[in-house]
């Protein structure tokens, strides 16, 4: 099988399943559907411009010149925040290896022994102890692996994410165990931006209202109704939200695990990973360690170069084997395959290789959004040697 | 060509031995320590639980939460995180120094037994694979005339 020769460097993004976009090759990631970030940045970035150019220059001149800098500050914060969970990567979970793969479905084979033709094979759950309560861990069809515990998989963004919370359309991407921090610091810095603009609108409006009355203070800086109205909605949903977001972190839940009443009380079922310490959870969650990306999305592709360099900061600086995520099993079922079609290892060691032998030209370079999703059509590329 | 290829396949799987996570003390990263049979005529039982241990005790550094993540967690909220752009985390400090000891006992200790270690952060941090190298070399000739399997050809070149 002879090599053919790319002449540009691919790197691991391009490759990667799942339905997220990636920017600025490889740096920055998120969802497909952008749209509702692209209104959150709007209304920040306007509600704030209307407040910098009708309130301040009055409130900086008559009350102190602190308080623009403060917003100016408080709203820097907001969009580091913002940008920073809506740009990494909340924590997924890389799809397995064909070998993995293989041995997770003979070790469940093995566990579940011969089940007779015509029956439902048993869900394939792992049951593990932790803090002395029984978690199952169950299998995720797609990327062919036991989710880790307190993992889920994001239907919209097509992957399994480590610990995770939702996914948030505000922000255009998962919210798992990399990006809650910045999460909750965006929405707690919001609520306190937002409920700063509307202070100081109504201190504004006040002041001049004494001096020229209100129907002219109203003609003189129109931004103000705007704000007004854009804060007054906006604060009830994102204070609620930190509110909520607060009382979760001191329990150490997830938005999902609390969806789902996993650790409710009923059936004496209690959460686990909490610490039973407000702030010792508050703590873990807020201030714990920067957990590394474990997608290596800016390594190169090992098809030619022997050599992958990465440079990213979010990814693992590593000489690493090229992650052929895609995986050929065509008779492992997905969550879309009915129950009682049951794969057989030799089947699928069977297909394996000649679905790999057809794929051999090299791969046609994807357009910037992400590969294709289907893992069951997708063919394993080969790193021809 | 379609049976040699699946005992190729099922020689090579059983060459290939994946060392599950113990969530027993819930999310922190850590592998159990249980021996598997398939490495029994490969490797002591101490080396491997050794390795495990030590690796496992790594990632326990790696994820500590003390006074020194406190520090850089309030350190990095208060630049708006904006200092990860020029300071490298704590996590990434301890995974290069995994990547260094894993590097070090494939050297010494595995590879002269013929086996190989991968980085679990290559696998997503869900498994530390152990393979047999020699059988690698020997998939390498069959992929040379057609068969393509994931990885093993640069697992091999990476050992040396």
């Amino acid at each position: 099988m002879s090599a053919v020769m790319i002449t540009r460097k691919v790197r691991k993004w391009e490759k990667l399943p799942g339905k997220n976009t990636f920017c600025c090759d490889g740096r920055v990631m998120m969802a497909r559907q952008k749209g509702v970030f692209y209104l959150t940045l709007f209304l920040i970035i306007g509600t704030c411009s209307l407040f910098f150019a009708f309130e301040c220059p009055y409130l900086a001149v008559n009350l102190s010149p602190a308080i623009p800098v403060f917003a100016a500050l408080l709203f820097l914060f907001v969009m580091a925040m913002l940008l920073r969970t809506s740009f990494s990567d909340p924590g997924v979970l890389p799809r397995a290896l064909p070998e993995e793969a293989t041995f997770i479905e003979m070790e469940i084979e093995a566990a579940n022994g011969n089940v007779p033709a015509g029956q439902r094979p048993p869900p394939r759950i792992r049951n593990v102890q932790i803090n002395n309560q029984i978690v199952k861990l169950k299998y995720c069809y797609t990327c062919k692996i036991f989710r880790p515990p307190r993992a889920s998989h994001c239907s919209i963004c097509d992957n399994c994410v480590d610990r995770f919370d939702h996914h948030c359309p505000w922000v255009g991407n998962c919210v798992g165990k990399r990006n809650y921090r910045y999460f909750y610091l965006f929405t707690l810095s919001l609520s306190l931006l937002t409920i700063y603009i509307f202070t100081f609108d109504i201190v504004h409006v006040v002041m001049r209202s004494v001096d020229s009355g209100f129907l002219n203070t109203l003609k003189e800086t129109p931004g103000t109704v705007l704000e007004v109205l854009v804060c007054f909605f906006t604060l009830w949903s994102v204070v609620g939200l930190t509110g909520f977001h607060t009382y979760l972190i001191s329990l150490n839940q997830t938005t999902n695990e609390d969806i789902k009443g996993s650790w409710s009380g009923k059936n004496r079922v209690q959460n686990p990973y909490s610490h039973k310490n407000i702030i010792k959870n508050c703590c873990e969650v807020l201030c714990g360690p920067a957990y590394p990306s474990v997608l290596d999305r800016r390594g190169l592709m090992q098809e030619d170069s022997p050599a992958s360099e990465t440079s990213p900061p979010s990814s693992s600086s590593m000489n690493s084997v090229p992650q052929t995520t895609k995986t050929t099993a065509p008779l492992i079922p997905n969550e879309h395959t009915p129950d009682d079609v049951k794969p057989s290892i030799a089947d699928s060691a069977e297909k394996t290789p000649s679905p790999k032998e057809e794929e051999s030209p090299a791969p046609k370079l994807p357009p910037l959004a992400s590969p294709e999703t289907d893992a069951e059509t997708s063919i394993i590329k080969d790193k021809a040697h | 060509m379609s049976p040699d290829i699946q005992l190729e396949h099922s020689a090579s799987l059983a060459n290939k031995v994946f060392i599950q996570r113990d969530y027993s003390e819930g999310t922190t990263c850590k592998f159990q320590t249980k021996f598997p049979s398939e490495l029994e005529s490969r490797i002591e039982r101490t080396l491997f639980e050794d390795t495990v241990k030590t690796l496992n005790n790594y990632y326990a550094e790696a994820e500590k939460i003390g006074g020194q993540s406190y520090l850089e967690g309030c350190l990095a909220c208060a630049t708006a995180y904006l200092i990860f752009l020029c300071m490298e985390t704590r996590y990434e400090k301890v995974l290069k120094k995994i990547a260094k000891y894993i590097q070090e006992q494939n050297e010494k200790i595995y590879a002269p037994r013929g086996l190989l270690i991968t980085d679990p952060i290559e696998r997503g941090m869900r498994v530390v694979s152990f393979e047999c190298a020699w059988l690698c070399v020997y998939a390498c000739k069959s992929i040379s005339m057609g068969e393509k399997d994931g990885g093993r050809r640069e697992e091999v070149s990476k050992q040396e």
